[in-house]
């Protein structure tokens, strides 16, 4: 049974499921976009540090009319405050703490990714290119790479794929991807589907997939 | 002294000529040079490489330049806020080179000290791989890319001394700190000026020895995206 939720509340969904791949201690990259709805999830009791690649390390909540500084944005140009224990760097230092593999995790959007992991999320050929920004440095940049994303894109094909048909970002870079549907892990011998969301079968979500995906043992049910 | 203190904006641009190469600091529109941007846009020099992360918007930062048809090419990360530089890139009127954020940031930094060229796994797989080297170190692929120099830089700090020590604010800090090393003339523009001594050695962010002249300016700041939190 198919669920039909708008589209604002599927990416709550989506964002409350991502957040549980954030453990406390860890230092958090999320992309522009739905990732950084992600945010406003995260539980009290975990302690984490959100880095913003335009050299924020400690990403606090939106501010106050009266506490907006100008100079102080988030990777999306969205005024932001500093959180407690925040440390500032230039662009090359935050870039290099990111391909350093310094952080934990970062949650990004999707518009493929294939089933060797790789993602395409940065442009669609004859439309024009706006840039990839960050996307490339950070897909190589995290100990693990979690995309999300809906399942199928907005006629109903699937976004997850034997290979890609849009240029890449990154190869072989994705670990997790968490979509309406589903949770579905990316290993060395292919797509792995570990959760399926509520309200959607097995069979569902393997016919909206196009690629091969196997079922894990400790297939979870309704987890999100 | 040491430093050239400009005391207009015309003046502090007036040695840049046509078909220079420059670097622009700022992330969106925060910590960009505002004031010599705009003289830059009185100064009406044309076919400039622009080196930048962003291009500004429509009618702000870099922005100008590009409505003025001041700029020839452009080297940075993410354009997608500007409608005349779709328009300039469909009409084959702008080149455009696209490259990753943090490959960007490193090739500016590595220009500034001394390093040619370097590697890094961004990019590898994807078109800007095209026609770059790939070399595989412990099993991982990685792409050569080249760094980045600049006839002048232009960057914008919160607070500068006579000796060209800068201090940034923020997240205004960005690319300023690399692109201030990186160029060969870098003209600061500060918020303010203040004497040798005032800043604590220990804070500085951009030591003196990069910087070739500055200016005292006032900045609009404009915010691109506003997100205020709701009161509870």
């Amino acid at each position: 049974m198919a669920v039909n939720l708008d589209k604002a509340l599927v990416r709550e969904k989506i964002a409350k499921r991502a957040e549980r791949e954030i453990e406390n201690g860890f230092y958090v990259n999320l992309g522009i976009g739905m990732p950084t709805m992600v945010a406003n999830y995260i539980q009290e009791d975990k302690e984490i540090v959100l880095q913003s690649e335009n050299g924020l390390v400690g990403i606090g909540r939106s501010p106050y009319e009266n506490e907006v500084d100008p100079d102080l944005i988030n990777a999306g140009k969205e005024t932001v405050t500093a959180a407690v224990g925040a440390s500032y760097c230039s662009s090359a230092e935050s870039f290099a703490m990111i391909r350093g593999e310094h952080l934990d995790l970062a949650i990004l959007g999707g518009m493929e990714v294939s089933e060797t992991g790789n993602l395409a999320n940065w442009m669609i050929p004859g439309k024009m290119i706006k840039g990839m920004g960050g996307a490339m440095d950070i897909v190589h940049g995290a100990k693990k790479i979690v995309i999300i994303m809906d399942h199928v894109n907005k006629h109903g094909e699937p976004k997850i794929l034997k290979e890609c048909s849009l240029p890449l970002t990154g190869e072989g870079v994705v670990d997790r991807i968490i979509t309406d549907r589903a949770v579905i892990d990316v290993t060395d011998n292919g797509l792995v589907l570990v959760e399926v969301a509520e309200g959607w079968t097995v069979q569902e979500v393997v016919e909206a997939t196009g690629a091969h995906l196997q079922v894990s043992e400790n297939l979870l049910s309704a987890t999100f | 002294m040491m430093k050239t203190i400009y005391t207009s904006f015309e003046e502090a641009v007036k040695d840049i000529k046509d078909y220079s190469t420059i670097m622009v600091g700022g992330f969106g529109l925060v910590g960009i040079p505002e004031n010599l941007i705009l003289a830059l846009v009185e100064s009406k020099v044309k076919h400039l490489t622009v080196i930048s992360n962003n291009c500004g918007v429509d009618d702000w930062g870099l922005g100008l330049l590009l409505e003025n048809k001041q700029i020839d090419k452009m080297i940075g990360s993410y354009v997608g806020e500007n409608k005349e530089f779709e328009r300039q890139v469909l009409a084959g009127e702008l080149e455009v080179e696209l490259t990753p954020q943090g490959t960007l940031a490193e090739r500016i930094r590595a220009g500034g000290a001394g390093i040619p060229a370097f590697y890094t796994p961004a990019g590898v797989g994807t078109p800007i791989a095209e026609g770059k080297e790939v070399r595989n170190f412990d099993g991982k692929d990685y792409l050569m890319v080249t760094g980045l120099k600049a006839d002048f830089s232009l960057v914008r700090a919160a607070k500068g001394d006579r000796l060209g020590n800068l201090v940034y604010n923020k997240t205004a800090r960005n690319f300023n700190p690399e692109i201030a090393a990186a160029g060969t003339t870098t003209i600061a523009e500060v918020e303010e000026l203040v004497d040798a001594g005032t800043l604590d050695p220990d804070h500085i962010h951009t030591p003196g020895i990069y910087v070739q002249g500055l200016i005292e300016g006032k900045q609009e700041k404009r915010i691109e995206r506003l997100t205020l939190r709701r009161e509870a």
